[in-house]
């Protein structure tokens, strides 16, 4: 269950932020997580609110934006779509692929006071 | 507070560890703030931060990743799931290699040190991590451990993360290559099942290959479900009980122990101790 320690991560950029910026309240964060990232959003979602309870954090709304999966398919020299690690190129079907895109998880925004 | 980087204390202990030192913040538990305040959005703003979630571990992996360089330590991530075989990998590899080059392990379990008493038994150095309730090592206990173990130059790291094919993928800890055991008493579709794990490795074992003539399992099937997601994987067959396969095992460690030693140069004299400190 590494959503715990990835919530806990972003827990502690929040935190962090709240402290350089003297924030009180965290209402709102906006994360990136992308389709061939490890991690489940609502594993995400349900680990950070147990985990934000009683901080500056409690209760926010975290609003997760998807990031599309992207690779590199050899065969047909170009950028094509991928949804999930282990699928075939949407174009040849083959499997030369290299992932490009979408592993990514960040925090992007926070809208706090 | 740990006095080496000043982390919190947390669940992770690692074995022979200062009181100070012993517990990690691997948890990170955040603490609790009072806010008496009534809440309201009138002065809310909206903060950019662009920061990757797993920016500090991947911070304390690449200090890992150059002190280990400027020693010239070849440092590899073994990953698995629970009983595919890595320890006794591990055991064997220290016997046949042990003598010609250092070998140091660092060991991840929740619970116990019975993994790195078996690595202990071989006469080689090892640091147990228990991770307690964590599901996966990351680059601050391996950090810590490496104080802890003091590798010595132009030797071999092994890591044998906690049991696991889900978590431990996303946490870099400073190694050269990731290299994923999948015993044959397990399923063809494993890669499939956990792409991230198998992506991530540069090398595939296939362990306990002696078992192969009492079981239904397809190698090839397996090895081509694998290359799905790392068309550039690596594969060994290997079975550290009957030896079969180890010696192509041993020469792509001697490869790559031989490419760190020339990387990481004669010149330098040996990094102090305290150079493995993990600096928050």
């Amino acid at each position: 269950m590494h959503e715990m320690a990835l919530a806990e991560e972003v827990l502690q950029i929040v935190q962090d932020t709240a402290r350089r910026e003297g924030l009180r309240r965290v209402h709102a964060l906006w994360l990136e997580i992308g389709q061939l990232s490890s991690v489940e959003p609502e594993a995400l979602r349900f680990c950070f609110d147990a985990v934000a309870r009683d901080s500056i954090a409690a209760g926010a709304r975290l609003e997760i934006v998807a990031a599309p999966g992207k690779a590199w398919c050899e065969a047909c020299a170009e950028h094509v779509a991928l949804a999930a690690l282990g699928e075939a190129c949407p174009r040849c079907g083959g499997y030369r692929l290299r992932v490009t895109g979408g592993t990514q998880m960040r925090v992007r925004e926070l809208e706090a006071e | 507070m740990c006095s080496t980087c000043g982390c919190e204390t947390g669940e992770a202990v690692i074995e022979g560890g200062s009181s100070d030192h012993a517990r990690l913040h691997a948890a990170c538990m955040p603490h609790s703030h009072a806010h008496d305040d009534p809440v309201g959005h009138s002065s809310a703003r909206i903060l950019r931060i662009e920061q990757d979630i797993l920016a500090k571990n991947d911070a304390y992996a690449a200090h890992n990743r150059r002190a280990l360089a400027e020693r010239g330590i070849f440092a590899l991530n073994l990953v698995s799931a629970p009983g595919a075989g890595k320890t006794a990998l591990l055991v064997q590899t220290i016997r046949a290699l042990g003598a010609g080059c250092p070998i140091c392990v660092v060991e991840g379990d929740q619970q116990t040190s019975n993994d790195a008493e078996r690595i202990r038994a071989t006469g080689a150095r090892a640091v147990q991590i228990n991770t307690g309730k964590g599901c996966h090592l990351d680059a601050h206990m391996v950090g810590h451990a490496l104080a802890q173990l003091d590798p010595p130059r132009h030797g071999i790291l092994m890591i044998e993360n906690v049991g696991n094919l889900v978590c431990p993928a996303a946490f870099d800890l400073g190694e050269a290559h990731k290299v994923v055991l999948l015993s044959v008493t397990e399923g063809e579709d494993k890669p499939l099942k956990y792409p991230d794990m198998f992506r991530r490795a540069s090398l595939m074992l296939l362990s306990k290959i002696d078992l192969l003539p009492h079981l239904d399992f397809d190698l090839r099937c397996c090895i081509d479900n694998a290359r799905r997601t790392n068309p550039d994987l690596n594969v060994i067959g290997i079975s550290a009980r009957s030896g079969e396969g180890m010696a192509e095992w041993f020469a792509w460690i001697g490869k790559g122990a031989q490419l760190a030693r020339a990387a990481g140069g004669a010149q330098a004299p040996a990094a102090p101790l305290a150079e493995w400190s993990v600096h928050a």
